[in-house]
């Protein structure tokens, strides 16, 4: 029997880390505009974001693409030692999760957990 | 002018850009209506129940507040609601029809990209949330990110107190590490509380 489904892409940090910002934007876009639901292991910088909107904002249509929901957690500070002495702050990013908004609805999310529903057309 | 007094007039710091940052109808147009008309008499734009309402940023330049005996001079900016999915069959849903719903939601999309690129240019935001709902949204947390990552002051207005449901603790539970502000635009509660903080954090 044939399975009918969703399907979703769980991409790695280590590939994510090899990728420039454009690249996982113009990834994530592809992806999601074809209905797939991705999950990055590791999420965007804010500035990695701000691209991803922008995009998106372009590429909505009327009748074909209404946007994406995408939930993330909120990123973490760190500092290492040299970070500390020259007064640096490490941004660390976590787990996000991307799909159509027309197929992808956030029930509920708080600081460490987020929960979604998944719809077929 | 002493010399003392001309470096310092030459490094002192510039007036302090800020934008009303948020997801749409949080009330961010309603609050800029308020600290213009509290300060200089006049109004940033229109409000409406339909969401998007404010397509295009707004500046209005040399707004002085004083509060607890401090002033502050700011160029305030009103920015379109931000979001990541525009689909005009919610403006259809709202009562308008299918030309009038595709003409806002494509500059609503434009409105869009024009409050992210201001996002380069401020010293500071207030990002408004509204109380009745999930403080946990993406557009809350990029901006709270954008801030701290370019070491920007971020001031958290929770919105709409004069409504049941509201609970800006939850507000404060979701993002501790900033300061907050519980208010309500349309009503003017807590408005002198929130200029306090705008003099404390932009000044």
């Amino acid at each position: 029997m044939l399975m009918k489904g969703i399907q979703m892409d769980l991409i790695s940090e280590d590939k994510l880390e090899g990728m420039t910002s454009m690249e996982k934007v113009r990834l994530i876009l592809d992806e999601v505009k074809s209905g797939k639901i991705l999950v990055l292991e590791k999420g965007l910088t804010p500035s990695e974001q701000n691209k991803l909107i922008e995009l998106t904002m372009v590429e909505i249509t009327p009748d074909n693409f209404s946007g994406i929901e995408i939930e993330s957690y909120p990123v973490k500070h760190g500092s290492s030692f040299m970070g500390k002495l020259l007064g640096k702050t490490t941004v660390k990013t976590r787990l996000t999760v991307i799909g159509p908004a027309d197929q992808l609805k956030t029930i509920k999310k708080d600081r460490d957990m987020i929960s979604a529903l998944v719809s077929t057309h | 002018m002493g010399i003392i007094k001309k470096m310092k007039s030459k490094f002192k710091k510039k007036r302090a850009r800020i934008g009303i940052y948020g997801p749409p109808n949080a009330g961010k147009t309603t609050l800029a209506n308020r600290i213009i008309r509290d300060w200089t008499g006049d109004a940033m734009g229109s409000v409406s129940h339909v969401p998007h309402e404010t397509r295009r940023a707004r500046r209005r330049e040399g707004v002085t507040i004083n509060a607890n005996g401090s002033s502050v001079t700011l160029d305030v900016i009103d920015t379109p609601g931000l979001a990541t999915k525009i689909d005009f069959h919610d403006f259809m849903a709202l009562g308008m029809n299918e030309e009038d719903s595709k003409r806002r939601a494509k500059e609503a999309t434009e409105g869009v990209i024009e409050a992210v690129k201001w996002l380069d240019d401020l010293d500071g935001v207030i990002l408004v949330m509204d109380a009745t709902e999930d403080p946990y949204t993406q557009v809350n947390v990029t901006v709270i990110g954008n801030m701290e990552a370019r070491r920007l002051p971020l001031l958290i207005v929770a919105n709409k107190i004069d409504l049941p449901d509201s609970s800006p603790a939850r507000i404060h539970g979701a993002f501790p590490q900033h300061p907050l502000v519980s208010v309500s635009a349309l009503e003017g509660q807590n408005i002198d509380l929130l200029y306090k903080e705008i003099a404390d954090h932009f000044g």
